[in-house]
Formats: structure tokens, sequence, C-alpha cells
């Protein structure tokens, strides 16, 4: 993977960070990631307030049934090109609420969704990892459109 | 929208917003700058955990119950098994009882100092958020080490727990607790020295005593208020009962209560050290024996399917009292707190509490396709319908 990530970074990624219902675990680790343990602000990602200054969606939990409008007004506010990026268990597969009468995810019978990052939650080198496929599937994006 | 002659402006926030770390929705009413009146609209976290638990046995809802918050993620599995060893009468051997008291306070400190982090953000003080959180680190690393996960734990199981501290362990854990003594002093300089923070926090969101029990708050922000509530003490769980403790309100340090945002962070603080003393007071006190009664899961499945009865379990959570999770009862003394503040102070204010939307949005009436909100009069409702359950 490291071959296919071009050695400097045309810009910066800035990601847009959504909770459709998870249980703070997988945002936690999310913040962890940007803290100074992991500081992956360094390289220029960063969360911003808005979707529409935004190139990833980083989107955590199932989606429930009144998060899916939401859900996706947030993915059309985006600009193109973008990536999504379904952070945990339960936004990939349901995880323990799989059965839960209130849920219409998992996340990608909502939206498109690009990379699963699997973990409940996910370790930070984990989430580090998926940002990295989301980039390269960004600049991939980039050279078409 | 009620206006009495003069004309209020409403203020949308949420549930999506920058500001929210979960989705909330609040509707504000506004006069120029000051809030008139709070309404809240809960129910988009709303899981069904409840539901989805009945179609399990015990021990998946164990796994089940860990997911409904990821930052509590000890204090509600630990909390039903404590319901479920009341029902079918299951003895928990000492040893499991002082090592649950260990997770329990290691998870305290997490949390307090997670959400250290979280309210300096939102007064904008963002380089004290990388600090704690880097603080933060080192409770999550000890974490690891003790149970092999670093959020949600899976240590829980009914009857005990399900692996043990040998004695070549706690070297790594004085040398963590070790790490936030010499730690403390530079959070209490920066917390409660600070003029930054002494501006932004004292008489701010106020919540009186009075206010506190008529709302029936919990945790720190019953202490923060002067109400003596802490369920470690009052109900004596696991082995709280042997340790010498007190309940932490703000006059030990300031001298006198005021219930503002300053108390928060005053009470939070002193909690963490208090977490310390407690898990060093453990390690010193701790018998030796089994740490689960029944290590064979299908022999204790069994027995489970052959009980039947209830049980109550209840825990001091980092937030305040399990298993009707504790925002759920400090979300209504937002609106004394917030009522008369100004808007740019509804970060700080609601985040005083330590709320967690994943935790509260079990209570909420959900109907197929539609949605249906709680106002603030159908909350209150049912805060008082519950008080008069609780204390006929």
């Amino acid at each position: 993977m490291t071959k296919s990530l071009s050695k400097s970074f045309k810009k910066a990624l800035w990601v847009y960070h959504m909770n459709s219902g998870s249980c703070n675990g997988c945002d936690i680790e999310i913040l962890a990631v940007l803290c100074p343990r992991y500081d992956l602000e360094r390289f220029g990602i960063r969360l911003v307030g808005s979707p529409r200054h935004a190139d990833v969606l980083l989107i955590t939990g199932p989606v429930t049934r009144q998060m899916e409008g939401k859900v996706q007004r947030v993915y059309k506010q985006i600009p193109d090109p973008k990536v999504v990026i379904s952070v945990g268990n339960c936004g990939n597969t349901g995880d323990v609420f799989f059965e839960s009468y209130n849920l219409v995810g998992p996340v990608d019978q909502v939206i498109p969704v690009d990379v699963y990052i699997i973990g409940c939650p996910p370790r930070p080198e984990n989430i580090i990892n998926g940002v990295a496929k989301a980039w390269m599937k960004l600049e991939t994006l980039e050279v078409k459109t | 929208m009620k206006t009495t002659g003069k004309t209020t402006y409403q203020l949308p926030i949420g549930p999506i917003h920058p500001a929210l770390k979960e989705p909330v929705m609040f509707e504000f009413e506004v006069d120029g700058e000051r809030i008139v009146n709070v309404n809240i609209r809960l129910g988009h976290v709303h899981r069904g955990v409840e539901w989805t638990a009945t179609q399990r046995n015990p021990i998946q809802v164990l796994y089940l119950a860990e997911r409904i918050c990821g930052i509590c993620s000890y204090c509600h599995p630990m909390a039903f098994s404590l319901a479920v060893e009341r029902a079918a009468g299951i003895e928990v051997p000492e040893r499991a009882d002082y090592l649950r008291v260990i997770h329990g306070e290691l998870e305290r400190i997490c949390s307090h100092i997670l959400w250290a982090g979280v309210a300096a953000h939102e007064i904008g003080f963002d380089s004290v958020l990388f600090l704690t959180w880097q603080m933060r680190e080192k409770g999550v690393d000890l974490t690891e080490y003790l149970t092999g996960n670093r959020i949600t734990k899976g240590i829980t199981m009914i009857g005990g727990v399900r692996r043990d501290i040998t004695p070549d362990m706690h070297p790594k854990i004085q040398e963590a607790l070790q790490y936030y003594k010499e730690n403390f002093k530079k959070l209490q300089q920066v917390f409660l020295d600070d003029k930054t923070f002494q501006m932004r926090c004292k008489e701010c969101g106020v919540l009186t005593k009075e206010d506190a029990l008529a709302f029936c708050a919990v945790g720190p922000t019953a202490r923060a208020s002067g109400v003596k509530k802490d369920v470690r003490l009052d109900q004596g769980y696991f082995a709280y009962s042997d340790f010498d403790f007190d309940y932490i309100t703000p006059d030990i340090h300031t001298g006198e209560v005021h219930g503002d945002v300053y108390d928060r962070i005053v009470v939070r603080l002193l909690e963490i050290q208090q977490s310390i003393a407690l898990i060093e007071q453990c390690l010193d006190q701790i018998p030796a024996g089994p740490i689960v009664s029944e290590p064979n899961i299908q022999k204790l499945l069994t027995k489970l399917k052959n009980t039947s009865g209830e049980g109550i379990g209840r825990m001091e959570a980092p937030r305040g009292e399990k298993v009707r999770a504790p925002t759920y009862n400090n979300i209504l003394p937002w609106i004394p707190m917030l009522t008369n503040q100004q808007i740019a102070d509804i970060p700080i204010v609601a985040s005083s509490t330590d709320p967690c939307m994943s935790c509260t949005n079990r209570v909420t009436i959900v109907k197929n396709q539609g949605t249906s909100f709680l106002d603030k009069e159908e909350l209150h409702r049912m805060s008082i319908q519950k008080t008069r359950r609780l204390c006929p």
C-alpha cells in the first residue's frame, strides 16, 4: 500500500465526522487518532464543521430510523469527488444491534460506502489504515474527473 | 412558540451540528443573547437495546450492554450482571469484587479526563483538549494491559470477572497511578486556577440544590450542587463498603457550594484523586481466591435458564447512576441551567453534565417510520411519575 500512496499529497484531507447512532466507542477512537499520541493532523487531516467543506465522510453507528434522512442529506451536501468511510462493525454489519427494530442500516444500505474499517471499536492504527485507503481512492477519483 | 408580549426567536441546534458530538436536537427560545426556554428532542440514537436484549441469553446480553455506550462500557454490563446475580442468588467471590472495583475506578479516571478535555474544547481551549487526551492515553493503555481492549473491555462475567490481575501486573498499575498523581497538579492548575476557565465557568449554568433534587440529578452533577448522593457509598456494592472514602462535594476545595460549571469541574477532578486512592487501597487489600463463581459457561447458562426472579443493579457510573442511564436524569436540569444564560454558553453548560446520548436514548418512544418526541412538559411529567414510582 505504501507504494501506491504518492510521496507528497496534493492536498490536505478534510473529514466530516457523523454519528448515526453509534455508542461513542468509535467516536472517541476517532478523536484519539487526531490527538497527540497518533496525531493524524500532521498529515493535514482534520475534522471540519460542515459537510460542504469535506472530502471524506466518516460515519459511525448503525443507521437508526430517525437518522436515515439526515445521513442521506449530509452525503448529498459533500462535494464530489468524495469518499465514505464506515467506521466500526455496527456501521458495517449491524454488529450486536443487527436485529433491532429501529435500524435501517448497515450504512451501505443507505449511502454508498468506499472503505470499511472493522473492529468494535477499531484500534486507532486501523482507522489510520482506513483513512490512507480512502486517500488512495480519492486520488484515483480525481484523475478520472 | 409562546410569546409573552415581547417577540422571541427560535434557534434550532442539531440533530447534526459541529458542536454536538452526538445527534440530539435543541430548540432554544432566545431573546437577543438570552435564552428564555429550551426544548430537547431525543431519540436519534435509539437502537432498541432492551428489545434486542430479550432475544438473547444473559451472557450475550453482557456484550450488548457493553455497547450501549462506549465510554462507560464497563458500568452497563456490570450493572446488568449485578441484577442477574441478585435475581439468581449467585455469590460473587471476594477477589472478583475487588477486581471489579479496580476496573470501575480505572474507567472513572479515563472518563473524567476525557470529559475535562471535551469541556476545554467547548470553550475553545483546544491545547488543553490535547493535553488531557494525552494523559488519558496512559489510562487507556493500562485498560488494554489489564483487559486486552482499549474501549469495550469485555471483562464482565456473571458471577465475577474474566481476567485476573496477577502480582507481576501490579508495578505497571502503580506506574500509571504515579503518572496521574504527578500530572494531577498540572490538571488542577489548568482547570481550577486558570483565569480563562474561572471567567467562563463561574456563575455559569447554575443548578441549585433544590433544582438538583427536584429534577433528580445524579452523579457528579448532583454532587456539584451539594447533594450527597453516591451509589458507591449509599449501597456499598462490590467491595466499596471495605474502603475509606467520602462524598465529593465542591466545598472540599472551595469552601462553598455554588452548583455552577466550575463546581462540576472541581468535583470531577477531586474524584480522579479519589479513584487513584481507591485503586491503591484495592491493590493493598486484595484477597486471594477464585475470580469467577462458575467458570463453566454452559453450566452457568443452564443455571440461569432455570431461574426466574427480579433483580436490580445500581452502580455509580462516572457520569452518575446506572442502569437508568445518568444522562436522562441530568438532561432535565439543563432547563434551569440554561435559562437566562447566553447563547455562547450553551456548549459548556450542556457538556458540564457529561451527557451521553447513546446511554440516554433508550427511553424514547419510537413509532415505526415516524418520530415521536418528548418535549419539556412531557419529560417533566415522566420524571415526576418516576419519582412517585420510586418513592411512593
